[in-house]
């Protein structure tokens, strides 16, 4: 029974960090209608600025989030602005303008071969403060580094989803996401929008970067480890979806972490993708349906 | 000067034009407005006012200045407010939300807890509703959250593209009601309208557009007098 519990309490742990790596994926879809293929390795950047700033200057990894994500911030910021939106503004009045996706395909094969020729293809692992500590709960032992992980997921999706909800920015992003030429007819500059919506989604991968490295290795291409269950993740909670994003990832690491003690972690990832197809048939629009909730 | 001044405007769709060598003006304080049948290009040229669409050639002129061809959001900050047909509502957020985001622009944004008291004067029914998310509003009720949404804007002049499309003739009535409230407290009005009736009857003056251009214009009253007007649009 105890092995159930430190299953389940693992998977939650995970799977809430899983979530924290869709939300960005599903903000960008939401707002732009953009399945944004280069998300992963804007985790990938998010975990080399957090490696290397932890690295070198030694400090807690909780102070890094004070850091890397404004720097991701801006990031993602200039590279919408820069590299995206001319191509967006070219198929301007299309729905869901395929070209941009194919951009973002050309965005995420040219970030991971720039960390391969920058730092190599080695797997690299940092000592922080917190690395390797836990706590014990009754008979589950809880990994500092995963719990705090796991909070810091929750408190990112909360902030996003009031940040939604009440500023005026929150508001303008629903309003894009809703109706791209009315929203223009209230002022807003809507490929100002996307820059500020791709900015926050690759924060948000400069939080996962900061809250996984304590127990995680990085290496040029990790951001396909994680992307791919983020897109999972965000089909199983509906796209655009924030508490989606997180109950998803919270089933998929349950699913992840309890089954593996059953069986090996190949047969997992088939029921994952198992799960994810019948989803796709029976439920396409995931948990949370199409109804944007923000 | 005129308050809004549209000189030889044309506006096309790829290879099909659709406003010809248009030219029009509203002074400030006027109600006009724009009737004409199906596909006469009425919307066209709201959008081409308001950034939308971009006109091929021609001079629009707001307060004096040049406008065509800026951005939307420009020309919001200006005063120039432009309430779309089918209204267009931001559908899962909330009526008090939705009037919120029509403040958005620098100049209104401000001041919007002040305007929206004004707003919920013009239409009681949406302080009711407030929190109701618009797509479930009725018809009706969704028309007052657009324009309401456009007066949050704070405009000088309101343009409005078929405000009484789909509504019950009683709405109906209460819509162009309220906008002679709105043009009474000084807001100055462009109007475009199938209800040529009604919106006749609110105006100042009247721009008839048949195939993208102006057939006739004149004050509102020679208009209603019109012989080819009564036949064609009034159905006498
Ligand atoms: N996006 C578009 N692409 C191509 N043609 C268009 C487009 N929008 C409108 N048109 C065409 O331009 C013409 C004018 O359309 P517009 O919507 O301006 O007419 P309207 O006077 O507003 O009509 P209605 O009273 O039905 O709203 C029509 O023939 C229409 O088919
Ligand atoms: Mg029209």
């Amino acid at each position: 029974m105890s092995a159930l519990y430190q299953s389940l309490v693992n998977g939650t742990m995970m799977g809430a960090m899983y979530g924290l790596t869709a939300l960005g994926l599903t903000l960008i879809f939401g707002v732009m209608k953009v399945v944004n293929f280069a998300h992963g390795s804007l985790l990938m950047v998010g975990m080399f600025a957090a490696y290397w700033l932890l690295k070198i200057t030694g400090m807690h990894p909780f102070l890094a989030l004070l850091i890397v994500p404004p720097l991701l911030f801006v990031f993602g910021y200039y590279l919408q602005d820069l590299v995206i939106k001319p191509v967006f503004k070219s198929e301007r009045g299309v729905r869901e303008p395929l070209t941009v996706i194919i951009v973002t395909t050309g965005v995420w094969y040219v970030l991971d071969n720039l960390a391969l020729m920058l730092f190599g293809a080695e797997y690299r692992t940092v000592r922080t403060a917190i690395s390797g500590t836990s706590f014990s709960m009754g008979e589950v032992i809880v990994s500092w580094p995963k719990f705090a992980g796991f909070v810091v997921s929750m408190l990112t999706a909360v902030g996003l989803w009031l940040f939604m909800l009440k500023t005026r920015t929150g508001k303008a992003l629903r309003a894009t996401s809703m109706d791209r030429e009315a929203a223009n007819l209230m002022g807003i500059d809507q490929y100002k929008i996307y820059n500020v919506a791709f900015g926050l989604g690759t924060a948000i991968a400069g939080v996962a970067g900061c809250v996984i490295i304590p127990f995680y290795y990085v290496y040029p291409s990790v951001g396909v480890v994680f992307d791919i269950r983020a897109f999972i993740i965000v089909v199983l909670g509906g796209l655009g979806s924030i508490p989606g994003a997180i109950l998803g990832g919270v089933v998929i690491g349950i699913i992840e972490s309890t089954f593996a003690q059953f069986m090996t972690s190949t047969w997992t990832e088939a029921i994952i993708y198992g799960i994810f197809l019948l989803i796709l048939f029976f439920k396409p629009s995931g948990f949370f349906g199409n109804k944007q909730d923000w | 000067m005129a308050y809004l001044e549209i000189e030889n405007v044309n506006v096309s769709y790829g290879d099909v034009q659709v406003v010809n060598d248009l030219s029009l003006t509203v002074n400030e304080g006027e109600v006009v407005s724009i009737i004409g049948g199906n596909g006469a290009g009425k919307t066209t040229l709201l959008k081409t006012i308001s950034g939308l669409l971009t006109a091929s050639s021609g001079t629009i002129k707001f307060k004096g200045e040049e406008i065509q061809n800026r951005p939307p959001e420009v020309i919001v900050e200006r005063g120039l407010v432009h309430v779309p047909e089918g209204r267009r509502l931001f559908s899962l957020m909330t009526v008090a939300d939705n009037l919120d985001i029509g403040a958005y622009n620098t100049r209104a944004y401000g001041q919007r807890n002040h305007t929206i008291l004004g707003v919920y004067d013009l239409f009681p029914r949406l302080a009711e509703r407030r929190e109701q998310l618009a797509m479930t509003l009725s018809g009706g009720e969704q028309q007052m959250v657009a324009i309401g949404r456009g007066m949050m804007a704070l405009p000088g002049l309101l343009m409005l593209d078929e405000p009484s499309l789909g509504l019950a003739p009683i709405l109906v009535l209460s819509i162009f009601e309220t906008l002679r409230k709105i043009a009474d407290m000084g807001t100055t009005v462009l109007l475009v309208e199938q209800d040529v009736n009604h919106s006749l009857r609110l105006s100042d003056r009247g721009y008839v557009l048949e195939h993208g251009r102006v057939a006739l214009e004149g004050p509102a009253k020679e208009l209603m007098d019109n012989p080819h007007i009564k036949e064609a649009y009034l159905g006498m």
